[in-house]
């Protein structure tokens, strides 16, 4: 599904992610996981052509992506979430989700100038996949709340929402449990499982391990930019590199 | 935003109030300030779709209606062109124009982008005052001829100038309103609200940026060609990043980000300033505190503010009928249960 070679981001002195090869599978739920400043954010970035990489190759369903933009990339299903989702906070939920299937349609200026079917057409679909998607995270009942008045967790939701509206065929989550409690935790540990089931692959970066630990079928370590470990969470559990690095001997013998 | 602020009663009442308004006026420079103020927002409401959907801080777009003016002073006065000729080649340069400054500016993000512009406005200004042989230089150009008639329409006087610019007023309006209210106005609000996000749901920022920035100038070029004909003279100093902040102004009173914003700042504006014109440049104690006044407490604009209850209001009302429906399927429920 997702292979990286080699892969390598210099800003100027700093390496922020060194030489790291891995591979993510199609349907599973795969984490990166490592002390804050180990590169994760930046993976992400290189992976979703925010950044171009300084060397390496990335591969998408067998197309090297490495020099494309976010918007190319996203167009090749390649959806992602961030740490904090801006919404406009003066416009409601569904209004907001809408744009999100903008991608995948063909209307142009003159389209929109003209009032064509085509646009009517489009904006249609938009809208049924924002009311599609917003079902899917379970939100169908804020759907015309003003995107100010939500919850924390309701926007981890809708920023998941966003990220589905694409139709990707990776979503890579960048702490979606971050800064929720956790109980809460749980509701978006399962939706992570509910999109794998739904055909998606899923690739998040998470701090909370207990969630990491039932939720991955692999786990990617980086320390420094360099990944230290890869494999199941129990190989993880168990490497010892793992845990000077970041687990710590505690969580080990816990 | 794409939910409409106005119903369509509303809309009709305001036109109406635009097409009665040379008949109630007291005289005919009432007409012609009224005038003005539609001719200054159809460049404020340009400037609202770089500014207010797209979120960038666009300093040139004074430059840019004088950019529009020129072409129609010039074309006309020097070279003999029909006014209708010259007015339809001010809007495509202004936008032609805007295409490249836009292209090389909109690499830059933020403050960096405002700055940039800024610059680009001075040196239109500067381009239009020292090249005496095309622009007339500081001397301006006088004696612009009026619009010229179309069939059996003259615009050779206040009132049927008035209705010209209202006609030019109301199209903008309405190609703006189909603009902001579609995919793509989603796709410039996406682009405002955070422009990691925009490009990670696949707009392309770069291509749409530019549009954004190119129809605004359009709109700066078509304000200016209707100010050229309308007024008659043009001074270099229209260009001057004083009067873009004057339609900043505007924007910021009637509500950044609405359609109708830029519209309502503009004509309060306009009277506003005509009404304290006794103060002379005493009128900025009074702007001033009110100015500050309005952004303490309506940092949306008057428009923004209002929709922004009326949104509210919406999301209550809607949360109201699924409680009282969960109600009634409880009630149901406990009936058929029993």
């Amino acid at each position: 599904m997702l292979e990286v070679q080699g892969l390598t981001k210099r800003f100027s002195g700093l390496v922020a992610v060194r030489e790291v090869t891995t591979t993510f599978e199609a349907g599973r739920i795969n984490a990166i996981i490592g002390p804050n400043g180990a590169g994760k954010t930046t993976f992400f970035n290189l992976v979703s052509g925010y950044h171009r990489p300084t060397s390496g190759r990335i591969i998408f369903d067998g197309q090297d992506v490495t020099n494309l933009r976010p918007d190319q990339v996203a167009r090749l299903g390649v959806a992602r979430t961030f740490q904090t989702t801006n919404l406009f906070d003066q416009a409601t939920v569904l209004d907001n989700l809408i744009v999100g299937h903008r991608l995948r349609t063909t209307s142009t200026f003159w389209d929109v100038v003209m009032n064509t079917s085509r646009l009517k057409e489009d904006e249609c679909r938009c809208r049924a996949k924002a009311e599609e998607v917003l079902d899917f995270v379970g939100l169908s009942s804020i759907a015309h709340h003003l995107a100010a008045d939500i919850s924390q967790e309701e926007r981890k939701r809708i920023a998941f929402a966003l990220a589905l509206a694409t139709d990707p065929k990776i979503v890579l989550l960048d702490e979606p449990a971050g800064g929720v409690n956790p109980e809460e935790t749980l509701g978006l540990a399962e939706l992570i499982r509910k999109m794998v089931r739904n055909g998606l692959t899923v690739c998040l970066i998470e701090h909370k391990m207990d969630m990491i630990m039932s939720l991955a079928d692999k786990i990617v370590v980086l320390d420094h930019g360099e990944m230290i470990a890869e494999g199941t969470p129990a190989q993880i559990r168990a490497d010892q590199r793992v845990i000077e690095a970041y687990l710590g001997a505690d969580y080990a013998a816990a | 935003m794409p939910s409409k602020t106005f119903q369509k009663p509303l809309l009709a009442v305001l036109l109406a109030l635009g097409i009665v308004f040379p008949m109630i006026a007291a005289n005919d420079y009432y007409i012609y300030v009224m005038s003005l103020a539609y001719i200054m927002a159809i460049a404020a409401v340009g400037l609202n779709l770089i500014l207010g959907y797209t979120g960038q801080l666009n300093l040139a777009h004074a430059g840019f209606m004088a950019i529009g003016a020129y072409t129609v002073g010039i074309l006309t006065v020097d070279y003999g062109v029909p006014y209708w000729a010259a007015f339809a080649l001010a809007g495509i340069l202004s936008a032609f124009i805007g295409f490249f400054a836009g292209l090389i500016s909109l690499r830059l993000k933020g403050h960096f982008f405002s700055i940039f512009t800024l610059c680009v406005g001075f040196i239109i200004y500067l381009i239009i005052e020292k090249w005496d042989a095309l622009t007339h230089g500081t001397v301006g150009i006088i004696d612009i001829p009026a619009p010229t008639g179309l069939g059996p329409i003259r615009f050779d006087n206040t009132w049927s100038q008035y209705y010209l610019v209202l006609f030019f007023l109301v199209v903008s309006m309405w190609v703006m309103s189909r603009i902001v209210n579609s995919l793509l106005g989603r796709a410039f609000l996406a682009i405002r609200n955070g422009e990691d996000l925009a490009e990670t749901l696949g707009i392309n920022l770069m291509r749409t940026k530019v549009l954004a920035f190119v129809l605004s100038t359009f709109y700066a070029g078509l304000a200016g060609a209707l100010y050229a004909g309308f007024v008659r003279f043009i001074g270099p100093g229209m260009a001057l990043e004083s009067h873009t902040f004057d339609m900043i102004a505007f924007i910021l009173v009637g509500g950044i980000g609405t359609l109708f914003g830029p519209l309502l700042g503009a004509v309060l504006l306009t009277w506003l300033t005509q009404s304290l014109q006794f103060l002379q440049d005493y009128r900025m104690i009074v702007f001033g505190p009110l100015l500050i006044l309005l952004v303490m407490y309506f940092p949306q604009g008057l428009i923004g503010f209002y929709r922004q209850r009326q949104a509210r209001r919406a999301a209550a009302s809607a949360k109201d009928r699924r409680t009282q429906r969960a109600v009634v399927g409880t009630a149901q429920e406990a009936r058929t249960n029993a």
